[in-house]
């Protein structure tokens, strides 16, 4: 906090369930500097302006995926976002597209982790082995494979970019099945047939459009339509392959 | 009791609320043109078959102002499908490595349009050999 303190609207989408029938827009004035997030602007309703205003964050440094918001309609991470580029207008700031708003900016995961919990996102091993027994070996190729689809941090920016899973919640999302198709991609893991039961269905892969905004918005560079759409092929070829008597391949 | 009650947003007119999604829908909109495309070479085909008197006012209808006309917009509808759809290949596939480094997604959207314009000229230039 050194220079003169320029000062930026934020206007903030609220709602407050006990209070509100439905949301409505209220406007901050913040003084900022030019290192300041939009999470920091947000912090600084919280202490110095609205106590009442309620939003999620954690580490400040778009790694813990907890402050993602609608930013000017786009879904970014609010640390990740920086006031100065938006002044002098001001900067609007919603919850995450298509999730159910539980209070301001707070939106309901529920339905995020349960698909997360359902695409088992570990590593089930082809078969049991003792410590004594060593790691599981991975070459550089190997690694390769599921390096990027590794690093999504659950931050669900992805599902508020895509109008499918907007309009149909049952679709398991662009997020999900990046990290299902990380587990499927790990030559140490086994549990493959299991999670093709998923990317097979209606509300798998097949409800993706292509629409590719999921890709644009990570702010990690999962690229999850990439994910999705590889595992179109995987679903077409299990399907196919299904038909051939057993024991001729897989 | 629970004080949750989870406010849900409308989808109303989602595609109008960002410009990817404009640019989605137009990607998806100009399929149909494609189509259109396919089906007056289509019927040119059944006017073939025909016969000769049948194929002559299929390419007399053609040569029509409206023909003109419609054949203008198909073609803006047609490049315009061509370009988003190369942009969304590289989200398509496979990571390909050339040389032990990741083909950047960029190259495969370069080459598919090269490729496509490459193969568009060598019909047209077919077809104006042909023809004189």
């Amino acid at each position: 906090m050194n220079e003169t303190h320029k000062v930026i609207a934020i206007e903030v989408l609220r709602y407050r369930p006990e209070l509100d029938e439905k949301p409505f827009f209220q406007t901050y004035q913040v003084p900022f500097t030019e290192e300041m997030s939009v999470l920091q602007g947000l912090l600084y309703i919280k202490d110095e302006l609205d106590g009442t205003l309620s939003f999620r964050w954690s580490c400040r440094m778009a790694i813990c995926g907890s402050c993602g918001a609608m930013i000017d309609g786009v879904p970014m991470l609010g640390c990740h976002t920086f006031l100065r580029d938006y002044y002098p207008n001001k900067v609007r700031v919603e919850p995450l597209a298509h999730f159910p708003i539980e209070r301001d900016l707070v939106v309901g995961a529920d339905d995020f982790i349960g698909k997360l919990e359902r695409i088992k996102p570990y590593i089930v091993p082809k078969e049991p082995r003792t410590l004594a027994e060593g790691e599981y070996l991975q070459t550089p190729a190997q690694l390769e494979r599921i390096l990027q689809f590794s690093s999504c941090i659950n931050c669900m920016l992805c599902y508020a970019a895509c109008p499918q899973y907007g309009l149909d919640p049952a679709f398991i999302g662009p997020g999900v099945l990046a990290l299902l198709h990380r587990y499927n991609a790990d030559s140490r893991d086994a549990a493959r047939a299991d999670r093709m039961q998923l990317v097979n269905a209606e509300e798998g892969v097949w409800s993706c459009t292509a629409v590719g905004y999921c890709s644009e918005v990570c702010p990690k560079g999962v690229d999850p339509a990439n994910a999705v759409n590889q595992n179109k092929t995987a679903s077409a070829a299990d399907y196919f392959l299904h038909w051939l008597p057993k024991g001729s391949g897989k | 009791m629970s004080a949750r009650r989870p406010y849900i947003r409308s989808m109303d007119g989602w595609w109008r609320r960002d410009p990817f999604f404009i640019r989605y829908m137009i990607r998806e909109a100009t399929a149909l043109l494609v189509v259109a495309y396919a089906a007056v070479l289509l019927l040119g085909a059944i006017r073939l078959a025909q016969g000769e008197s049948a194929y002559e006012r299929w390419l007399a209808a053609l040569r029509s102002p409206w023909s003109l006309a419609f054949h203008l917009v198909l073609f803006a509808g047609l490049v315009y499908h061509t370009w988003s759809w190369f942009q969304i290949v590289p989200k398509t596939m496979p990571s390909i490595s050339v040389g032990g480094k990741k083909l950047q997604p960029a190259v495969i959207t370069g080459t598919g349009l090269v490729a496509a314009a490459f193969v568009s000229l060598v019909l047209l230039l077919l077809l104006l050999f042909i023809g004189s």
